[in-house]
């Protein structure tokens, strides 16, 4: 095929239809290691829905849940997912308003990476509300007493920015899916031509459907954009909104977004790194995509350190008594170990991605995704836990302790979103052929250039 | 027979600009491009002289109905039952805002997703005669439809300007 002359030398770049093959191959039927992560991910679910249903039959107490920790792991790991998703937002909305070239391999598996975390994330109020039945009470209707929902309410917040941005986050994933799938119809056969095609609505590549849908693109990604930011803000006043020792702060919107991108970030290079290697992607997401995305997280967890900073000096300078208490309770009482791993997952191991070397040796950075990935997890769990157990009164003062039914749900969660995804990658184009294809040079007549 | 209906294959982006080029030389307005992925240079040949898109008015009706939306039922259910929570006015307009904020940009997004299915009209069930399968992958296309008497101009214009195939 007609190559660029400029790009001839190093390695042979792709042409068109070698992205397409590429692709597409990923779709194949799947290899026996693949069946065996699913078994394993599927036992690790059937084990977490067996504790929802002990949760259900048995009650609340099942989870441990007793004043004051009425949240503890639940919303821990809601806060969690929701903040997952937002990396794959920023991947494929920020960065394309930006013209970040780089982007176009890896946001398909971001995006993706958003939708099911927030459908992971969604779960928890439910799983936390004990009688998910009644879940239609959180949409905004008006009790038997014509008594609507408190709109000054953050929890009636929480059910507008979560549900739009699952909403919005569905939409943008499958507007650029459509293509995409056209693309992978053609190449079908069969009873698969047909659901393929039924997905793809029609889609044909006509002028008019590329000006339109050009437009629509980027006008969905500059909504996504403030979406993304006001979503974890929103979380974030679940807690500041609260007069509790430790939330009621107005570093918490910022703190949250960062935090949030942080540890999505890490989800990312989790989900990618075995990604390349199972479907060979290496012509697609190289070396440059690990570093940059390493720099991100890099960025991410020094903004994250300079929050961590504020939050403690404000509770130090504020010379305010439960403040002070509080945090001085979180850093040397019952659950000091969970602090100080906090700041050793999410300040310290990230400063390796300083080294150039470290954020394209594979086996570092995932390691690291890991830590952050527990740090993350344990700055809600520090948020939300010591925080309720030590406030104002003695009283009210108790420590959590988990079960074996929150512990096994809370796991699940993480069987449930790696089921989704590996189910995607095996039915959808993980990386997107038209924008890597629109990231190659055109094929244009050879010797007139 | 009046109309008849041309397609002419391409492999290269230059060739298929030069063919838009030549046809618009030649009178002929009625054509439908085809490529894998939007191309700038054919979408400034194909679009000269037609209006910008109007998804933009589509985003924008449907952002801002959100926020009436938004503000309306906050205010509107807020007033239907006056009752004072923390001391705050039954009117509070700052947390209104979030929930008018969401609404815009909910009902914003779902109208551009509505634009591209009414503008492009999708979903369509049939592909057109003139669709082949190679559009996905690395093929451009114009399919031309004119008077039968024009049919012999036509496809010659698209052979001269570089088309790998000309069919029916």
């Amino acid at each position: 095929m007609n190559q660029h002359p400029t790009r001839s030398s190093a390695v042979r770049q792709p042409t068109y239809a070698d992205v397409n093959r590429d692709v597409i191959r990923t779709l194949w039927a799947p290899s026996p290691t693949y069946f065996g992560w699913m078994s394993v991910v599927g036992l690790i679910l059937t084990a977490g829905i067996l504790a929802w249903t002990w949760q259900i039959y048995i009650g609340m107490g099942a989870a441990g849940k007793r004043t004051p920790q009425n949240w503890a792991m639940y919303i821990t790991s809601f806060v969690f997912w929701i903040g997952i998703g937002h990396a794959g937002t920023l991947i494929s909305a920020i960065l394309y308003l930006f013209r970040a070239r780089w982007r176009t391999s890896i946001f398909r598996g971001a995006e993706a990476m958003t939708v099911f975390a927030v459908m992971t994330a969604g779960l928890f109020p439910l799983i936390h509300a004990g009688r998910m039945w009644f879940a239609y009470w959180l949409l905004p209707y008006p009790n038997q007493r014509y008594l609507w929902p408190n709109f000054r309410s953050p929890l009636v917040w929480d059910v507008f920015a979560i549900s739009t941005y699952l909403t919005i986050s569905v939409v943008f994933f499958f507007v650029g899916l459509m293509p995409d799938i056209a693309a992978v119809r053609d190449a079908s056969t069969g009873w698969k031509k047909r659901i393929y095609g039924a997905f793809a609505l029609g889609w044909e590549g006509t002028d008019r459907q590329w000006r339109h849908y050009r437009r629509a693109y980027g006008l969905l990604a500059s909504l996504a954009t403030p979406l993304v930011l006001s979503v974890h803000s929103v979380v974030s006043w679940d807690f500041a909104m609260a007069l509790v020792p430790g939330w009621h702060s107005t570093l918490f919107a910022p703190f949250f977004v960062n935090g949030a991108i942080f540890s999505g970030f890490a989800m990312v290079l989790i989900l990618i790194i075995p990604m390349r290697r199972l479907f060979n992607l290496y012509p697609y997401i190289t070396d440059r995509h690990l570093d940059a995305m390493g720099k991100l997280t890099l960025v991410t967890s020094l903004i994250l350190t300079y929050f961590y900073v504020c939050e403690a000096f404000t509770a130090w300078y504020s010379g305010e008594h439960f403040e002070r208490a509080s945090l001085f309770w979180k850093a040397t009482q019952n659950y000091a170990w969970a602090f100080w791993l906090q700041y050793f997952c999410n300040s310290l191991a990230p400063l390796v991605l300083f080294s150039r070397r470290a954020r394209t040796h594979t086996p570092t950075l995932y390691v690291v995704s890991i830590l952050v990935l527990i740090g993350m997890w344990f700055e809600r769990f520090n948020i939300i836990v010591p925080g309720l157990g030590h406030d104002f009164y003695p009283y009210t003062w108790g420590i959590y302790y988990p079960t074996v039914t929150d512990t096994l749900i809370v796991i699940g969660s993480f069987a449930w979103f790696f089921i989704l995804f590996l189910g995607f990658i095996k039915v959808m184009p993980s990386v997107s052929i038209v924008e890597v294809k629109e990231t190659l040079p055109h094929p244009v007549k050879a010797g007139h250039h | 027979m009046a109309a008849s209906r041309i397609l002419g294959i391409f492999a290269h982006v230059d060739t298929t600009v030069k063919a838009i080029r030549d046809l618009r030389a030649e009178g002929v307005r009625d054509f439908t491009v085809y490529s894998p992925v939007p191309v700038e240079e054919i979408e400034a040949a194909v679009e000269e002289g037609r209006p910008v898109s109007p998804v933009r008015l589509f985003t924008l009706i449907g952002g801002l109905t959100g926020t009436l939306t938004g503000f309306a039922l906050t205010i509107w259910s807020s007033l239907k039952w006056g009752l004072v929570t923390g001391g705050k006015p039954v009117v509070s307009i700052p947390p209104f805002v979030i929930i008018a904020f969401e609404l815009t940009i909910l009902l914003g997004g779902l109208s551009s997703l509505l634009a591209i299915l009414v503008l492009g009209k999708l979903p369509s069930i049939r592909r057109s005669t003139t669709y082949d399968p190679r559009f996905t992958v690395d093929r451009f296309g114009i399919a031309v439809t004119c008077p039968a008497e024009r049919a012999e101009a036509v496809r010659r214009c698209l052979r001269e300007a570089g088309a790998e195939e000309v069919r029916q």
